[in-house]
């Protein structure tokens, strides 16, 4: 399926993402990496889904599940913190995408180096789109990206297309329930 | 070199007759108490050992646009994923030659900027005219071109001796991009420093041009308060509006103005630093607004004549101006417009082909005239063209935004990605407040408008706009006029303070309009002015900040002071201003630390990198104007944090606390290696949010000089906007805290308790004499 980036304008080159049309390649992706992270930018608890929910209560649902370590980026830790959530770390997110090109760091200091990013969330598209750009092209020999954002990254390994709000938070939800469900297999 | 210069007013030989004949042969070098230094006008390859020190400590993380290189026709080429282009080049060394690029345009746009304005303020004060910053109040008139150059300025003609090598370095620096030049990254950034380095010494020389020879104010912390806002601008009035970067011809409607007796008839407003520093000249001219209000207005339909000169001209300006009736006059070679070149043509022929509206502009490229036409021509057309607007009414834009589809098209180009088709749902219903709340987030760009974007041929920023009327008409707010350079005596003053860290740090608010929301420039202001920083502000950035008020409704120029001391707020005038900023970290260094000045730029970065706690923000920073003004800031070790859309600039100069061994100096007094913790921890640095913004300024201010008193106060205010913003203690305090006496002591107990879960030990030596350069240890004196 071809996808467009959200931003008209920003085009990538050659080689893009593969859209992910079903939610269950997320899991299965997190499932098999052996140390994967979820990157969580402050949009995250700006958008509403229009029924008290918001994209981190799901970021949250994700990481208890898969049991993945979140950095959250910019101010986002004090949302997380409300919802008594502690990320395992927080940082800019130039700091986070910078590290991730360095193969011998982790985020826990162990199992050095993340071979699975999710990323969502960062305030921006083009800053998130640039940060993706910059592990395509820097840390490509060890890391694999996926966007679970609204919209199309084409920079990432695999991305969900544009999506409506809707959409979005079915395939969270259905992210998140995968995960639950193998969790208690 | 030696200097030679001949003048003479009559010549006469055998073969050759002349009148005014004046020759330079050589540089003018002016004999000054300090002998000249090691590195006196440097080459590229000078500083490469100080760059390369610095980009150890900072490397870059580079943010491709596209995974391709087009420079060339052997191109394009995919960089992406460890490819080489055909040249050989990989995406590290490509990303940083862009930067070069970019800097390198920056330079030469001020260079040629400064050059342009010297041989013009030359012609017209003569060469002999002489330099004034500070009227007796500033004895270190030119901090860059004394440090980089070894001049020493006296005159307007030594001024084109400093210009002369920024126009030098810059051709080498340029030719640097060209496809099969450097190879390695880390070079081109080097080069990139360099670049910084040349763009601050030519904004230095334009600014005390126009300082010396205009009535602008000299280093003057009472400078006046003068009127921002479209609310401002008086519409009954024949209305010149003036945009760019170059003042002289705004300075010559004025003056034209004044000779006849129209200082009161006419109003003269100003878009950009052409804006700012025509304000500086005369505080009877208006300031519309930054780079963001150009084109909104322009479509007002309030301004009668348009008067453009160079920089951060809307490109199709004559375009918009022939849709409300405006006359253009281009004023300046850099850009025609495409207008015939009418400079040599009697002026009351000129006057009557635009006033007709025979001709939609000219382009007269000599002030003094293009000064009487615009005067002349608005006087005589304002009455006729009756303020034609393209500015709907609210049943206008209501039934337009009925005709919305909701496509998304509009949004999906926008560069701030705004919800207008939200909006525009609202405002179909009669609801126009969604539409008008886009108003502070929208950077005036149109590029919602462009041909073929909107299926429906609708217009969102003219309909945003028209639904922002009324909190457009009340943009009324003050301003202080650009001060200029800093006092010699407030340097004094303050130099101590800064070093020890007592006084927390220096922001400096810079650069364009490309923010997310204008309204941070001024938060920004605000916060840091309360907790006794000094904030410094030049350009769009300085405008920004003054249109906001606070809960008791003052701009942050009225309510507080504007000299250079804890919780001021200074406005130092345009983009060319910038120099005074980083000049005033040089002079702490050779005022009050008393370091050589003279062609000593490496030793004086280091001490302003170690010990003088500044830090740039760049909200909206847009331009390569911008990026070149930034680097200069990093040569000196200076660190810069951009607004998002800085991203864009495809890198970032990161710092890596988590890895101690970058974090040593050498403790001067003794050779011995100390580590000093991440002080400060970036170099170049884009932030996603304001309140991220808040949380590093404080902590970008930290210096390995700090006494315990100074780390205490600077700690104090990064943990408590760290608290307020992200909910919790920062989790890098251990790295902060040298000492006990380091702690705030309204923190002690929590922060004690914090220090112990990471095992924390006490530096064994907190306080060294910090430098980077292993020549600058002096022999062990005691012990
Ligand atoms: S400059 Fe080099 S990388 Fe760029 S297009 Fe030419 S060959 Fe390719
Ligand atoms: S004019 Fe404003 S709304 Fe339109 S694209 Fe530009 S920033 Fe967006
Ligand atoms: S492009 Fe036009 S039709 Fe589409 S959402 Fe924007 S205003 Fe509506």
């Amino acid at each position: 399926m071809a996808a467009e980036p959200w931003q008209k304008y920003e085009i990538p080159g050659p080689t893009k993402a593969v859209v992910i049309t079903k939610p269950e390649v997320v899991s299965a992706l997190v499932t098999r990496a052996k140390n994967p992270i979820l990157v969580a930018g402050f949009k995250t608890a700006e958008i509403d889904f229009g029924n008290g929910k918001k994209p981190i209560d799901y970021v949250i649902r994700i990481a208890k599940a898969a049991n993945i370590p979140v950095v959250a980026t910019a101010h986002t830790v004090s949302e997380f913190l409300k919802r008594d959530f502690k990320p395992t770390a927080w940082m800019s997110a130039m700091d986070i995408g910078n590290r991730l090109t360095d193969p011998t760091w982790s985020v826990t200091g162990k199992n050095p180096p993340h071979d699975l990013a999710l990323i969502i969330g960062i305030s921006h598209y083009y800053m998130s789109w640039l940060i993706m750009s910059g592990l395509k092209s820097f840390a490509y020999k060890h890391l694999k990206t996926v966007s679970i954002d609204q919209y199309y990254y084409p920079h990432c390994n695999w991305s969900f297309p544009n999506l409506s709000l809707k959409d979005w938070e079915k395939n969270l939800t259905a992210i998140a329930e995968n995960l639950e469900k193998g969790r208690k297999k | 070199m030696t200097k030679m210069r001949i003048k003479i007013d009559e010549l006469g030989t055998d073969i050759l007759k002349a009148k005014g004949f004046e020759l330079s042969v050589g540089r003018v070098v002016e004999e000054w108490e300090e002998t000249p230094g090691p590195n006196p006008m440097p080459d590229i390859s000078t500083l490469r050992e100080w760059d390369h020190k610095l980009l150890k400590k900072y490397k870059p993380f580079y943010l491709p646009f596209c995974d391709l290189c087009c420079l060339c026709t052997m191109g394009k080429c995919d960089l992406s994923k460890g490819k080489r282009g055909a040249c050989g080049l990989d995406m590290a060394a490509q990303q940083s030659r862009i930067v070069l690029l970019s800097c390198a345009i920056g330079a030469a746009t001020h260079t040629g900027h400064a050059r342009h304005l010297i041989e013009e303020l030359i012609e017209k004060f003569g060469r002999d005219h002489p330099i004034n910053v500070g009227d007796g109040s500033v004895y270190l008139e030119a901090p860059h071109a004394r440090l980089v150059t070894g001049i020493k300025p006296k005159t307007l003609g030594d001024l084109e001796d400093i210009v002369e090598y920024c126009e030098k370095e810059i051709v080498h620096l340029l030719s640097c991009c060209h496809t099969g030049q450097e190879g390695n990254n880390i070079d081109f950034e080097s080069k990139v420093f360099h670049a910084g380095m040349i763009d601050h010494v030519a904004m230095e020389a334009c600014d005390i041009a126009q300082i010396s020879t205009y009535n602008f104010p000299k280093a003057d912390p009472e400078a006046p308060l003068v009127e921002i806002g479209i609310g401002t601008i008086d519409t009954h009035k024949p209305v010149i509006l003036v945009i760019g970067h170059n003042v002289p011809p705004a300075v010559e409607i004025y003056e034209y103005m004044k000779r006849n007796g129209l200082e009161n008839d006419v109003e003269l407003c100003g878009i950009c630093c052409t804006a700012i520093d025509i304000t500086r000249h005369t505080q009877k001219a208006k300031i519309v607004g930054p780079l963001s209000h150009q084109l909104r207005f322009v479509r007002s339909g309030v301004a009668d004549v348009i008067v453009v000169d160079e920089q951060c001209i809307r490109t199709d300006i004559l375009n918009e101006a022939m849709k409300v009736n405006a006359v253009l006059i281009s004023t300046h070679y850099k850009n025609f417009q495409g207008l015939p070149d009418r400079t040599n043509d009697p002026t009351d022929e000129i006057v009557n082909d635009l006033v007709s509206g025979k001709a939609p502009g000219a382009c007269i490229l000599n002030s003094e005239k293009a000064g009487e036409v615009a005067v002349r021509v608005a006087v005589a057309i304002a009455p006729k063209r009756r303020k034609m607007g393209i500015i709907p009414e609210d049943s206008q834009i209501i039934e337009a935004a009925k005709k919305c589809t909701q496509c998304h098209s509009c949004q999906r180009v926008c560069p701030n990605n705004l919800p207008i088709p939200e909006a525009m749902k609202a405002a179909a219903k009669g609801d126009l407040k969604p539409l008008a709340d886009l108003y502070e987030r929208c950077i005036g760009c149109v590029r919602c408008e462009s041909e073929g974007v909107c299926p429906n041929n609708l217009h969102p920023h003219t309909l945003m706009v028209g639904a922002s009327r009324i909190k457009i008409r009340e943009e009324k707010f003050k301003i202080r006029a650009g001060r200029g350079p800093i006092q010699d005596v407030e340097i004094r003053r303050v130099g101590g303070p800064i070093v020890l860290g007592e006084i927390p740090g220096i922001v400096a608010l810079v650069g364009c309009a490309n923010w997310p929301d204008w309204k941070a420039n001024a938060l920004i202001a605000e916060e840091f002015a309360k907790r006794n920083f000094i904030v410094v502000a030049t350009g769009c950035a300085a405008m920004a900040m003054a249109m906001y008020r606070n809960e008791e409704g003052l701009t942050v120029y009225e309510a507080f002071p504007g000299a250079f001391d804890a919780g001021g707020v200074l406005n130092v005038g345009s983009c060319v201003s910038n120099p005074h900023i980083s000049g005033a970290a040089i002079k702490i260094a050779s005022i009050f630390a008393k370091r050589k000045l003279n062609s000593n730029y490496e030793e004086i970065a280091d001490y302003v990198h170690n010990r003088v706690g500044a830090v740039g923000i760049s909200w909206g920073a847009m331009s390569q104007k911008a990026s070149s003004i930034a680097s200069g800031f990093w040569r000196l070790g200076i660190p810069v944090i951009v607004g998002p859309h800085g991203s864009k600039y495809r890198r970032a100069l990161l710092g890596r606390k988590d890895r101690d061994e970058d974090w040593y100096v050498i403790d001067a007094r003794t050779g011995e290696r100390v580590y000093v913790g991440p002080t400060p921890e970036h170099l170049f640095f884009p932030v996603e949010t304001v309140e991220e913004a808040m949380v590093m300024i404080p902590k970008l201010c930290m210096r390995p000089s700090d006494t315990t008193k100074g780390r205490a106060i600077k700690l104090n205010h990064y943990i408590d906007l760290h608290k307020k913003f992200y909910g919790t203690l920062p989790d890098d305090i251990h790295l902060f805290v040298r000492t006990v006496a380091d702690i705030p002591v309204t923190m002690k107990d929590e922060i004690l308790e914090f220090l112990k879960e990471k095992g924390w030990k006490e530096s064994k030596n907190p306080s060294p004499d910090p430098t980077l350069l292993p020549r600058l240890i002096r022999v062990k004196k005691e012990g």
